[in-house]
């Protein structure tokens, strides 16, 4: 049978032969970059240092000693062996009840005990990516949409779009304020989609948020509570980086918004993605979890969950680490230490060269301010300061544009998947890059300012038409690449 | 109430469903061997609980695959942070290996081509969203798997048409009601875009015929669409004649990449998992394998929304990469699957009920047509209640998986103790004689090997002796 190419290529689902996966994207440059030349301190210590990938590395000798202290955690053990058949064979999508407590427990440990979790809400899923996924697929048919505050996280456009069809509307947030989720930038973007005739199903925040490392205060949480309620939409809070604030003001998870006496809220419309990849540093182990206060939703998730269930193996592993309340309270408190004291590290580094980052106080990151070394203020320099970063100074950084950042210059810098000697390898290059580019810098700065000031306005819905480009084209910039190397 | 997504508010994950109800019963009232024992014996799960005893004979002399240890040291922060969508590769090569073993190394698996999910629930899935539209079809032949009605069609949009299979010969898969369900799809304008088998078939046990996949490669050639076969029991078929993997057949055809039908084995894609042959339904470990990039490629991207757990491939790594462990037990589950199925089956034939002649899986397709009322699905409810409720089996009617025959059940027998399952029997004989009333001859119950017209006549004569002084309504 003679076939056409097109043919073929009907032969398969628009899903798979388009772009929708979004890693079709020039950013893949920084993964192969690294992939191709990985920094090794002593064997490549020329190599790229991977600074793209938001893991959290800095706890894990602590839960080496609990596993080793804690052998019957595991079903293959000696000791755990008991339960291998029976852990084996258990398919319940509701998952291990004792998992299902260790995770609302440890969810309430990591909001101080503020708030408490109901273990019949806690609902599994493949991770976080899993997570996002099944919760558009349960609150959106394909063509409605959800609001996103920019800059967010490059793969969302993947998890909630992609074989959902569900759409991701930003809402407008600038660097002069520090990027706060505003009123009226809410409303500006639910009107947008109103007059395009598309219906907004809900709210999509990550807090504490990647990739600016800050946390939502009080009064923007109680404002977006507020507006949802209003427009009778969803409220879907991812908040995976909830244990990683590391200083004041504290984390304020949404569960604790709702129980506030002031608060109006329809609980329905509420639900919180969770996971334990970047507070517990076990991305490998895909733990997600869906905790929706809507009752119908939970049904749904659940019965969804099949397509991505917690293996129960892990299932009990977590089970019993997170429920040695005495590990747990250790574990929280020395992690938010460690990641502080990188954090620091990191910041006042960059501070001694002159490089300044958003003022932030979670997440594996920081978020970094390059706009002085742009040689125009445009996405266009953005990637070629980028490009710069990786294969010249060897560092494998995410471009701001590929977080839907409206203004360029911003650059996501992760610091917790390294040792402290990698990190200052990274800042010396760091200093020696900046050094080199001062000069250079000081000239641009000048022709910059003349140029800021004549093109502020045009260059704001410039920045906007560009974010559409960006989003809707077929090359929409994916920095979370999966790929990461085993050893 | 504000509104959620049309998924979450219509029924086709499927779940209303009598497989799954019968499910809720047993969950209520299960069975122990100590401490309930008059309650319900699972019977409509196909687990296979047969070998464990080989498993963790293997764990313990294996600590290091056990304890997050590679030559003794601590690989557990590197597992911990694997989340590579390609997978462990000594994981998948080793499945890889193992799936060929399982097929008598008469077809190998390039790793590079396998895709891992969680389960084959997901591989099933995102097979549909690969190769098909919302609003397009895949033929199945009936009957098949509840679960497909959820795992193909709820959140890909994706239908299914019935290849209809009956009695007549043994439900193998014929020309004519491949053409029919194809034709059945045209009429309601529905494009197909492929064929889907479970080969061994779940639920009738059996393994597809050379015949019958060459018809079926045949068929998809022909028509320029996908097969997919899923081979989730491959290593579950303990007896003659052997499984034959679509694989196989395109290997004889010699369908590989340019020599002559290219196109076809790029649309060839198998599914398999480990919840069947090793039965560790709980590790979610599934797999996609497919001859074409693309489908590899968008599935890898896809499994991104269920992997593996990197704890689960790196202690399946170990254990399938020993030849010994997996020779052993690839050969001891056939014995113990076999000696299973023989005593289900004499079982059944000392309380008059045969099955479909079976030689893999891990239940058999019996055959109730006798004891039912009419020959219709009102009928066989009526009797998949009294045998759920008052005989306390949980047993899977046929109408669940779309047979279009009335009186067939799928019955599980590796997913308990031998004690239970004659316990299991022993109840289903005591059920049929005191509602059938069947003369029992040399002290077996007669079997009924009548001719259908015989069969109408015999059952008539029966429930009129039982319905005279019971009411054919159970006691629940």
């Amino acid at each position: 049978m003679g076939f056409t190419l097109s043919n073929q290529q009907q032969l398969l689902s628009k899903i798979a032969t388009g772009t929708g996966d979004s890693e079709n994207t020039p950013y893949f440059d920084g993964w192969k970059a690294f992939d191709s030349d990985p920094y090794h301190p002593t064997t490549n210590p020329q190599g790229v240092i991977q600074m793209g990938l938001a893991e959290n590395q800095l706890s894990f000798d602590l839960i080496q000693e609990w596993v080793l202290k804690n052998p019957e955690a595991s079903i293959c053990t000696a000791q755990g062996a008991k339960e291998f058949k029976d852990t084996a064979i258990f398919q319940d999508y509701h998952g291990l009840p004792e998992f299902r407590n260790a995770v609302a427990n440890f969810m309430g440990k990591v909001r101080g005990n503020r708030v408490t979790f109901n273990p019949d809400r806690i609902v599994m899923s493949g991770g976080a990516t899993g997570a996002n996924e099944m919760i558009a697929f349960c609150l959106a048919d394909p063509g409605e949409a959800f609001l996103v505050p920019v800059p967010y996280y490059p793969a969302f456009d993947r998890d909630l779009r992609w074989r959902t069809g569900v759409q991701l509307l930003p809402v407008a947030c600038e660097s002069s304020n520090n990027f706060k989720i505003t009123r009226a930038a809410l409303e500006d973007a639910y009107e947008k989609a109103q007059k395009a005739n598309i219906r907004v199903k809900g709210l999509l925040i990550t807090n504490p948020s990647n990739p600016l490392g800050t946390i939502l205060d009080r009064e923007t949480l109680k404002s977006l509570v507020t507006f949802i309620n209003e427009k009778n939409i969803h409220l879907v809070c991812d908040e995976i980086y909830a244990a990683t604030v590391f200083t004041q003001p504290r984390f304020i998870s949404i569960a604790e918004i709702l129980e506030e006496e002031d608060v109006v809220c329809n609980r329905d419309l509420v639900h919180i993605v969770y996971s334990l990849s970047k507070d517990m540093g076990f991305p490998g182990f895909r733990v997600g979890i869906v905790y929706s206060y809507n009752d119908a939703v939970v049904n749904c998730a659940r019965k969804m969950s099949s397509f991505g269930l917690v293996s129960t193996q892990t299932q009990r592993l977590i089970a019993s680490m997170l429920s040695d309340n005495e590990f747990v309270d250790r574990f929280i408190v020395e992690s938010a230490k460690r990641l502080e004291a990188r954090h620091t590290r990191l910041t006042e580094g960059l501070e001694e060269q002159g490089t300044t980052c958003l003022k932030s106080n979670g997440g594996l990151f920081v978020w970094m301010d390059l706009h002085k070394h742009l040689k125009e203020q445009t996405f266009e320099a953005e990637m070629a300061l980028w490009r710069t970063i990786i294969y010249e100074v060897k560092l494998n950084v995410s471009p701001g544009v590929s977080f839907h950042c409206p203004q360029p210059g911003w650059f996501r810098v992760c610091f917790a998947n390294m040792d402290d000697q990698t990190m200052d390898v990274a800042l010396e290059r760091i200093r020696n890059f900046v050094l080199q580019d001062k000069e250079a810098a000081v000239v641009a700065m000048k022709k910059k300012k003349n140029c800021w000031q004549s093109k502020k306005l045009s260059l704001s819905f410039n920045n906007y038409r560009r974010f559409d480009e960006v989003n809707m084209s077929p090359h929409s910039p994916i920095p979370q690449s999966p790929l990461v190397r085993a050893t | 109430m504000c509104m959620l997504s049309t998924k979450a508010t219509c029924n086709s994950h499927g779940q209303d469903s009598s497989y799954f109800l019968g499910w809720q019963e047993y969950e209520k009232n299960p069975f122990h061997e100590v401490s309930n024992t008059n309650g319900i014996i699972q019977m409509g799960l196909a687990e296979n609980q047969l070998c464990f005893d080989i498993l963790k004979s293997w764990l313990a002399k294996n600590p290091d695959a056990a304890g997050f240890q590679r030559n003794g040291e601590s690989i557990f922060g590197e597992l911990a942070l694997f989340q590579d969508y390609h997978g462990i590769p000594e994981f998948k090569k080793a499945l890889a290996e193992f799936m060929s073993e399982i097929r008598g190394n008469k077809v190998s698996f390039d790793p590079s081509h396998l895709v891992l999910t969680a389960g084959a629930t997901s591989a099933n899935e995102t097979l549909m969203f690969c190769l098909a539209e919302p609003g397009e079809a895949f033929l199945l032949p009936t009957p098949y798997y509840p679960g497909f009605d959820r795992d193909l069609k709820w959140r890909t949009g994706v239908e299914i048409v019935p290849i209809h299979c009956t009695s007549s010969n043994g439900f193998q898969v014929t020309e004519t009601a491949l053409t029919e369900a194809y034709q059945e799809a045209q009429k309601r304008n529905l494009r197909v875009k492929g064929v889907l088998v479970t080969n061994p078939s779940n639920p009738l046990g059996t393994t597809m015929t050379r015949n019958e996949l060459n018809m079926l490669v045949n068929f998809v050639e022909d028509k320029g669409i996908h097969l997919v076969s899923d081979e989730i029991y491959s290593g579950t078929a303990f007896s003659t004649p052997s499984f034959v993997s679509v694989m196989e057949i395109l290997k004889e055809r010699k369908c590989v990449d340019d020599n002559g039908c290219s196109e076809l084995w790029n649309r060839v894609h198998v599914v398999y998992s480990l919840s069947k042959d090793l039965g560790l339904p709980g590790f979610r470990v599934g797999a996609i394998y497919s001859n074409d990039d693309r489908v590899v490629s968008a599935a890898t991207k896809m499994s991104s929304f269920g992997l593996i757990s990197s704890q689960t491939q790196y202690l399946l790594a170990a254990m399938l990469s020993d030849k010994k462990l997996t020779k052993n037990y690839i050969s001891e589950n056939h014995k113990r699957l076999r000696q299973r199925q023989k005593k289900l089956v004499s079982g059944l034939q000392k309380a008059g009920i045969s099955c479909l002649k079976g030689n893999a899986g891990l239940f058999c397709w019996v055959d109730m047509r006798h004891l039912l009322r009419s020959n219709t699905f009102e009928a066989e409810m009526e009797l998949w209640k009294k045998i759920v409720y008052e005989v306390r089996l949980n047993i899977s009617p046929g109408s669940s998986c779309h047979c279009t025959e009335p009186g067939w059940f799928r019955v599980c027998f590796a997913n308990m103790s031998e004690d239970t399952l004659d316990l299991a029997l022993q109840r289903l004989k005591a059920f049929v004689t005191e509602y059938y009333n069947i003369p029992e001859v040399n002290g077996h119950h007669q079997t009924i090997r009548l001719n259908h017209s015989r069969r109408r006549s015999l059952t008539k004569w029966v429930f009129r002796l039982s319905f005279d002084d019971r009411s054919p309504i159970p006691g629940r």
